[in-house]
Formats: C-alpha cells, sequence, structure tokens
C-alpha cells in the first residue's frame, strides 16, 4: 500500500450527494418531481467563477474521474491521465466537475434508487433517458454551483454528445466544447452492437423483466456478455493481437490429448465481464446504450447538423483516434466539417493509436499534448 | 515574416473568409486574423505544427490535402491559401483544381526550380540542387513535385486559370534582374489566381 499519491495527482477526493427537489421535465414526456445527483469536483472555482469545466461520463464512466477514494485505492478515477495538476485538464486553472448522470447507477437517481410512488426499485420503470435530459440536470447542476457559463464542456463518447448538445441548448453558458471519439449520431452498426448487448442482457433468466432487484437477483451472466461485446468493439484488432495474440491461459494442442484449450483473450474477456457485472446496473446499461442509440444532434434542425452548429457560441476541439472503428475518425471529421460549414471556430486533430475506441481513455503523448495546449489556451480571465 | 508572406496580405480583404492550406505553424493565418480579422481556418497534417497553431489559438483542423477538399463546399471562402506546399503534393494539379472549386480566389506561393542557382548547380555538378532555401537531398525531400514559373504558367494556361497577380520574390539585391528575367533569377513566385 502506497503512503501518498503521485505528485500529479488530486490526491484524495471524496464525492458529495446534491439533491434537487424542482420537477424536471424529460424528454419523454415523464416528470421526475426529485434526484440526486453525485458529484467530484477538483481544483478551486475562482473568484468570478470562470474557470470551470464539466466532465460528461460516458456509458459506462461516473462522477469518480480523477484521484483516490482512499490510500487503498488500487487505480484511480477513469480520467485521472487528463485531469491532475499540470495534466492536460490542469487543476491549477481549472475548476472541474465530474458527476454520474442521472440513471446512472453510481449514486444518482438512477434504475435502482427507490421509486417514491412506490416504494420499490424503480427497475425497469425509470423513465428512458435522452442525452438532453442529462444536459439539462447538468445545467441545474451548473446553477446550484453558481457557474453561469462553462470554461468548457468536455466528453468522450456518449459524453461529446452531451458536451455537443450542452453547445446547442446553451450556447450562452459553453465557452469552449471538447469533443471526444464522438459522433452526431449512431451508426446502424453501433446501434446494432448496443441491440446485442440489450438482448443478451434481457435473455438472462434473472432480468425478470428488469424486476431483477425485487426477486433478489441480478443477471449478472447478461450483463457480462453485454460488457464482452461492448469491450470487442472498443479496442482495435491490433490492440487485441499485440495483448493477447492467440496464447493460451491452460490446455495445449498436442496430437492425442483431448485437453479444453482456453485462450487468454478469452479469460480476460470473461474477466472483464464479470467484473462489470458486479459493478453495474443492468437496467442503467439498458438506459444508457438507448440513450446513445436515439442521439441525432440534427434531428430537430432539419436534420442539417450546419444548421445545428449555427446555434453554438463555443470554440470546438474535435479529437479521434485512427484506429477508433467504433467512434472512427469519419464520424469526427462530420462534426468538424458541419463546424466550418456553420462558420464556427474548431481544432480537429486525429491521433494516431493502436487502441482503438478505448484510446480516449489511455495516456499517450500526442493526445495529451493536443489536449494540454487547446486546454492551456482557454481564457478563465485570469493572469 | 517570410517574404512570400508579406507580400500575400495584400490580396486578403479584411474580415474575409480565408482557408490555409498547408498553414504550417500558423504564422500567416495568425497575422491575418490579428490585422484583417478574417475568420480563417488552417489544414495541416504535421502534429508539431498543428501543436504551435492550437497555442495561436487558431483554427487548425489535421487533413491531408492529397485527399482533397470534398469536405467543403463550392465557394465556401473567399481566399484558399497555400503557402511552398504546391512541390510537397502528390497531386498538385488536382489540389489547385479544388483550391479554385472552394474559394472564389487562390493564392499559391512556391520555389522557382528555374532559379539560376539550381541551374547552375545542377549544370557544373550534375546533381540535384541543394541549398539553403531547398536544403534537403533528392531522396528525403518533401518537396516531391518542382517547377518553375514557366510550367505553372503553362498549366493555368491549361486549365484555363485566370492569373490576377503574379509576382516574384527575392532576397534584396537582384531586384533589377528579377524584373528582367523572373524565371531565372525570382526565387519564389506568388500568383494570385481566380477561375
Amino acid at each position: 500500500m502506497p503512503d501518498t499519491f503521485p505528485a500529479d495527482s488530486v490526491g484524495l477526493v471524496s464525492p458529495q450527494t446534491l439533491s434537487f427537489s424542482e420537477p424536471l421535465l424529460l424528454s419523454c414526456g415523464k416528470t421526475l418531481d426529485q434526484y440526486q445527483l453525485v458529484v467530484e469536483t477538483y481544483g478551486r472555482l475562482n473568484a468570478s467563477k470562470s474557470n470551470a469545466v464539466l466532465i460528461c461520463h460516458a456509458l459506462s464512466g461516473h462522477h469518480h474521474a480523477a484521484g483516490y477514494h482512499s490510500l487503498d485505492d488500487r487505480r484511480p478515477g477513469w480520467w485521472d491521465a487528463y485531469i491532475g495538476p499540470g495534466k492536460p485538464i490542469d487543476t491549477n486553472k481549472f475548476f472541474v466537475v465530474a458527476l454520474n448522470n442521472l440513471g446512472g447507477c453510481h449514486g444518482s437517481t438512477g434504475p435502482t434508487s427507490i421509486n417514491p410512488a412506490t416504494g420499490k426499485p424503480w427497475g425497469p420503470d425509470f423513465p428512458r433517458l435522452r442525452v438532453r435530459d442529462w444536459v439539462e440536470s447538468q445545467a441545474r447542476l451548473a446553477d446550484r454551483l453558481g457557474i453561469d457559463s462553462w470554461a468548457a464542456v468536455i466528453g468522450g463518447s456518449l459524453g461529446g454528445m452531451q458536451a455537443m448538445r450542452w453547445a446547442l441548448e446553451y450556447p450562452e453558458r459553453v465557452r469552449h466544447c471538447v469533443v471526444i471519439a464522438s459522433s452526431l449520431k449512431l451508426t446502424a452498426q453501433n446501434i446494432a452492437f448496443n441491440e446485442t448487448a440489450r438482448q443478451a442482457i434481457m435473455s438472462d433468466p434473472n432480468f425478470c423483466e428488469g424486476r431483477y432487484l425485487e426477486q433478489g437477483t441480478v443477471p449478472r451472466s447478461g450483463l457480462a456478455v453485454a460488457r464482452m461485446i461492448g469491450h470487442i468493439t472498443y479496442l482495435s484488432d491490433h490492440a487485441m493481437g499485440e495483448k493477447f495474440g492467440r496464447e493460451l491461459r491452460r490446455g495445449s494442442f498436442t496430437q492425442g490429448l483431448d485437453e479444453l484449450v482456453e485462450f487468454q483473450i478469452q479469460s480476460y474477456l470473461r474477466h472483464q465481464g464479470d467484473s462489470f457485472a458486479n459493478s453495474f446496473d443492468a437496467n442503467t446499461y439498458i438506459l444508457m446504450t438507448r440513450a446513445l442509440d436515439y442521439f441525432d444532434l440534427a434531428r430537430e434542425y432539419d436534420d442539417d447538423p450546419v444548421l445545428a452548429f449555427r446555434h453554438a457560441k463555443a470554440r470546438f476541439l474535435v479529437v479521434s483516434f485512427t484506429t477508433d472503428w467504433r467512434f472512427s475518425p469519419e464520424r469526427s471529421r462530420e462534426i468538424v466539417n458541419a463546424l466550418t460549414g456553420a462558420n464556427k471556430s474548431v481544432v480537429y486533430a486525429d491521433i494516431e493509436s493502436n487502441y482503438g475506441h478505448d484510446a480516449f481513455l489511455l495516456p499517450h503523448a500526442r493526445y495529451q499534448q493536443v489536449f494540454g495546449r487547446y486546454m492551456a489556451s482557454i481564457d478563465t480571465g485570469e493572469v | 515574416m517570410r517574404l512570400d508572406l508579406n507580400e500575400i496580405q495584400h490580396w486578403i480583404a479584411r474580415g474575409s473568409r480565408v482557408l490555409d492550406l498547408g498553414c504550417g505553424d500558423g504564422t500567416l493565418l495568425k497575422y491575418l486574423v490579428d490585422t484583417k480579422q478574417v475568420e480563417g481556418y488552417g489544414l495541416e497534417i504535421d502534429p508539431e505544427q498543428i501543436n504551435r497553431c492550437i497555442d495561436k489559438g487558431l483554427n487548425v483542423i489535421e487533413q491531408n490535402l492529397d485527399r482533397g477538399l470534398g469536405n467543403f463546399a463550392d465557394n465556401s471562402f473567399d481566399t484558399v491559401l497555400m503557402t511552398q506546399a504546391l512541390q510537397t503534393l502528390h497531386y498538385p494539379h488536382l489540389v489547385l483544381d479544388e483550391m479554385l472549386r472552394v474559394g472564389k480566389e487562390c493564392i499559391v506561393t512556391f520555389p522557382n526550380f528555374g532559379h539560376w542557382k539550381a541551374r547552375w548547380y545542377l549544370a557544373t555538378r550534375g546533381r540535384m540542387p541543394v541549398s539553403d532555401l531547398l536544403p534537403y537531398q533528392w531522396y528525403d525531400t518533401p518537396n516531391i513535385h518542382f517547377c518553375t514559373f514557366k510550367d505553372f504558367e503553362v498549366l493555368c494556361r491549361e486549365k484555363n486559370i485566370k492569373v490576377i497577380h503574379r509576382q516574384v520574390v527575392n532576397e534584396a539585391s537582384l531586384k533589377l534582374l528579377k524584373d528582367l528575367a523572373p524565371n531565372l533569377f525570382g526565387e519564389t513566385a506568388i500568383y494570385h489566381l481566380s477561375k
């Protein structure tokens, strides 16, 4: 056990829970009368409250984006490589706000919370959410924190969708919008992967039509398979080959022996699936993947992304990764083209990486340079 | 500032929309943004140059020019610039077409391979010229499509490209000679073009 945290870490952090009692009208037409959001913050909000940045998390993310909850923590928050003193999102400069989104399963109100109307867990009855609902709840979080405008709203993947939606819904409240490995909308192939993952969950006998908590059970194997499917698509062929190749974990191909052979990749995927199934809620997974599928930035703007981005006032940083096939560089270029078509300020970098979609979470020299230099160029009104 | 960059600014209208192909470290684009209030985008593929553009707060987009400008609409820019990059392209003639499609006007600068020093080098040594301006060996040079002023003029004629201005710049001393025989004494060509 270490007795200190790394120097470039935000160190010991603790989440706080904020309660909201003003009803939130959701895009599905239903209303959440009250809800809680779990939040972590890093760095200090300056006197003029001009240095706040919002981190929007992706499918399986949460509020714990950086630092450690205790000295025993084996791993820091999910984006620790990019948030901290001297890191791209420099906590010496910025006040960083990370939350667990509504519908999540890490403490914010979601399917595992108790539905006040029934006294039982919401489960499958939790209202279906869209990206704009998250933006709306995050805007209320900003109000609560006294933040009129974000220096930057930042997100990767599904988080990038929230950042873009922010820029359109609240143009006056977003000065910079950082969209990493994201897309204007999912492709059919992408929806297909999500549907396969959902079907894996729903066909688990323990799913019980989503009421598994009431039944005292969990669709663990379905959730694990869902995660395995996701995981395959987040990695590149190259990254998997490099890490696992055809290495065997057990068994052999010796002639005359009928041993069961297990490849390393099998055991790795199962481990990923199992540990995910122990820490994530199946209904949340279904909810989040649906929000991904439904998102279409330009739907209400005549299906014209240029028209959509005309409403934005932020400067944009768009980043993609060369081997990301789930949110390919082509998707990011569509964002960039719409931005230039709408005459908006944009920086775009396509980062050479072997690690597929996962690259947006991993340390990478050039990605850190581009991201860090862009963030350094943001004016927070201080000398 | 490089001599060719200094000349170019005279042909850019205040507040116009400018696309700079191969914008390098963004020196020219930054100058145009600061002094002419242009709405500018730079395209670049070199990561270190892109970093420098980001430091300057410029709009820089990572894009390989040899794949064309298909992501930009016809006549969507007042001026499309390309300084000292023509000779590095795989398909300079196609990029030129694209520039004229996307921009109402174009400005192209390139080193003149017909300059007397290059000719003298090749004639006397029988080897590809290496100079201060073009310091690379033939096998590792980014400059793969050299041309002379005359070559470029011929290309413009063939493509029916209108030359609005043409100018030759030099390190000071040879001004008179440059005006007399630009293809022999001019180091850098600057062309202001339209369809």
